[in-house]
């Protein structure tokens, strides 16, 4: 899982959650508090009708009995008071009555209060008992009712219902979850699309491109990516069409210059020593500058993708042995190789590779200079190695690389500082490969059955 | 003396040659466009033509089938970017060789005595197979008694196939006979001279007689018996 989609999926299914946990809890308080609400009113009006009820028949001043019957009919859990009277039953006479009673002197009507005793909720109710006379005025009694009704089950309900809402919250869940995977999902195609795409790009491969959708940023940016590969793909067939055409255009006075090379160096001999000198060391560089040149042709080939493979069944040990007598290497390169290995490989490029890997391990490497040949049924070996000291760490990355130098100071050498990179290139045209390691042993891999 | 005909336009280029194979021994002439050249073909034929491809008037390509039309005179051609199209395009064009530019004098001179020695036979007297007739000594060759114009190359590669009916010669051993070629010579050379010959002496060049194909090998000179 990547860190963009492990963010988009905790941020939207934390958002999904809380939303779903808000608006649960939202109605269930706002469901509880209606319910709470209405028992209360339920149990005072209760009250009320059993006091109303009870009230018009008692004697006034009440004696004793009367407050009984007053306190019977308001039913359990009452007290009711009179001047220096009391009747009083159950779970009433346990709660602290001071706050209700004041509230309910003060206001003279009927008051209620919430309070919790012995982990239960209780409803204590307080209201003055008022006489209506017949001609409809209104005296207070001086009795005064108190009730306490166990809220219990109401809040049981209550409980029910947060539990439920709880519950739906919780199922939202796996919901939000996967809704947030989907979410993730559209917003990550594009731009795992557009990753493979820098990745080609980072690879070398300038011809990837993404494909815009939609009408979003990410198109913004995919189109942005595309318009930078296009960019990048210009600049660098600008620079390899310059290295071509300086090619082509060096090889009309190299031409020249490799015709007439011959004239003077026949003509050397009858000059003076530093006449001599001088027309030597042109002579050795327009030799130089000619190899070069055409490295340098050989590799815009490549770059062009113009280099074609010309495939014919050839014997691969022959080549090689061909490759090391015309070099003139026979003696300081031991061969190790079956008799013959014939399959389809371009000889001319074949020989480019060996050539320069032997040339290499002679020059740079140290004796014994050894070119293995070994065979599987899908791919041909060839193996060299030389006793010299290998390749350091800092150099192995670059050996490939075009015009690289191990050390500066030598950077004289026969060598156009191309060889590896043209052998490599040889060896991909093949459909094989050209591999290093730190023991300077080269490894070409060619297959068997060629494309031709 | 030889008489070389230089057909290249850079004048720089043209000056080294001449200096260079002039000391080799060749009578060298020379043209800066394909229409100069064709001209100082017409006034005096030399021994071989040496033919750039890159030609400001006349494409190189088009001087040589030119020249391929009015007879069967030598042509080795210069490219200048070796690059295989030229090459191709040569050949099919009826070059006898070709050489990369920039090139060694020593490496023209060996390629121009190559094509040159294959006018010399080996005369061994007349090769007859069925109405195919070779006569080795007056290098003339006749089908059902017609006369085919060949070239030294084409010539040169009919006389070894045909010295040994039967035999498979690989692209390089014919490279290494006929061409003279080094150890890397290029089989399309072999590939091309063998098309043209057999658009002369076959009756159907898709289904040859003579020069047979021996897939993965080479060619060998038939009709082989069996």
């Amino acid at each position: 899982m990547t860190g963009l989609r492990a963010r988009l999926l905790v941020a939207f299914v934390a958002v999904t959650v809380l939303g779903a946990a808000a608006a649960a809890w939202a109605s269930a308080s706002a469901a509880g508090t209606a319910l709470v609400s209405a028992a209360q009113e339920q149990l005072t009006a209760a009250l009320a009708g059993q006091i109303g009820a009870v009230a018009p028949e008692l004697t006034y001043p009440p004696d004793q009995a009367s407050l009984d019957r007053l306190r019977v009919a308001a039913g359990p859990d009452t007290l009711v008071t009179f001047a220096g009277l009391r009747a009083a039953d159950g779970a009433i006479t346990t709660f602290d009555l001071g706050a209700v009673r004041t509230a309910a002197r003060d206001g003279n009507r009927l008051v209620a209060q919430r309070v919790d005793a012995d982990g239960r909720p209780w409803l204590l109710i307080a209201t003055p008992v008022v006489i209506t006379a017949l001609d409809g005025t209104r005296t207070p009694s001086g009795i005064e009712v108190y009730a306490a009704r166990d809220l219990t089950a109401v809040d049981r309900q209550v409980d029910g219902l947060t539990r439920s809402a709880a519950r739906t919250a919780a199922l939202a869940l796996p919901l939000a979850v996967l809704l947030a995977l989907a979410a993730a999902g559209s917003v990550l195609r594009p731009v795992r699309g557009l990753r493979d795409t820098a990745r080609r790009l980072a690879a070398g491969d300038l011809d990837a491109r993404a494909v815009p959708r939609g009408r979003d940023e990410l198109t913004d940016l995919t189109v942005t990516i595309n318009e930078m590969a296009e960019s990048l793909a210009r600049m660098q067939a600008d620079a390899r069409r310059f290295a071509a055409d300086a090619s082509h255009e060096l090889r009309t006075p190299l031409a020249t210059l490799a015709a007439v090379v011959d004239v003077l160096e026949s003509a050397t001999a009858d000059l003076e020593p530093d006449a001599r000198e001088s027309a030597r060391m042109a002579i050795t560089e327009v030799g130089r500058l000619t190899r070069l040149v055409e490295d340098l042709v050989e590799v815009s080939r490549f770059d062009a993708g113009t280099a074609r493979l010309r495939v014919e069944e050839a014997d691969l040990v022959g080549t090689i042995r061909d490759c090391l007598r015309a070099r003139g290497w026979t003696s300081q390169v031991t061969l190790d190789a079956p008799a013959e290995l014939r399959m389809p490989l371009d000889r001319r490029r074949v020989d480019v590779i060996v050539a320069n890997l032997a040339g290499n391990a002679l020059r740079h490497g140290g004796p014994p200079v050894r070119v293995r040949v070994a065979a599987t049924p899908a791919e041909a070996l060839v193996e060299v190695t030389d006793g010299g000291p290998g390749l350091p760490p800092e150099v192995l990355p670059h050996v490939f690389a075009r015009f690289w130098k191990r050390d500066p100071a030598r950077a004289r050498t026969p060598g156009s500082g191309l060889g590896l990179s043209i052998a490599r290139e040889n060896a991909r045209l093949h459909g094989g490969d050209l591999t290093a390691d730190a023991d300077a042993r080269f490894v070409l891999r060619l297959p068997r059955a060629v494309r031709s | 003396m030889v008489a070389i005909l230089l057909i290249e336009d850079d004048p720089l280029v043209r000056r080294g040659l001449e200096l260079a194979l002039s000391r080799h021994g060749y009578d060298m002439r020379t043209a800066g466009t394909g229409r100069d050249g064709l001209r100082a073909l017409d006034a005096d034929v030399p021994d071989l033509v040496l033919l750039d491809l890159m030609l400001p008037d006349l494409d190189g390509l088009e001087v040589c089938r030119r020249i391929r039309a009015g007879g069967d005179l030598p042509v080795i051609m210069l490219t200048a970017r070796g690059d295989d199209l030229d090459v191709v395009g040569g050949l099919e064009a009826g070059a006898d060789d070709y050489v990369v530019k920039p090139a060694r004098p020593a490496v023209l001179d060996a390629r121009i005595r190559a094509v040159l020695r294959r006018s010399a036979g080996d005369p061994d007297g007349i090769r007859t197979h069925r109405d195919l007739r070779i006569d080795t000594t007056a290098l003339t060759v006749s089908r059902r008694g017609e006369p085919v114009t060949l070239t030294p190359t084409e010539m040169r590669l009919l006389l070894t196939l045909s010295a040994s009916p039967g035999r498979v010669f690989s692209r390089q051993r014919l490279l290494e006979d006929v061409w003279e070629h080094d150890y890397l010579g290029d089989s399309r050379l072999v590939d091309n001279c063998v098309q043209r010959l057999r658009a002369k002496i076959e009756t159907d060049p898709a289904a040859p007689e003579f020069v047979q194909t021996v897939r993965g090998f080479g060619y060998r000179f038939g009709p082989v018996q069996g």
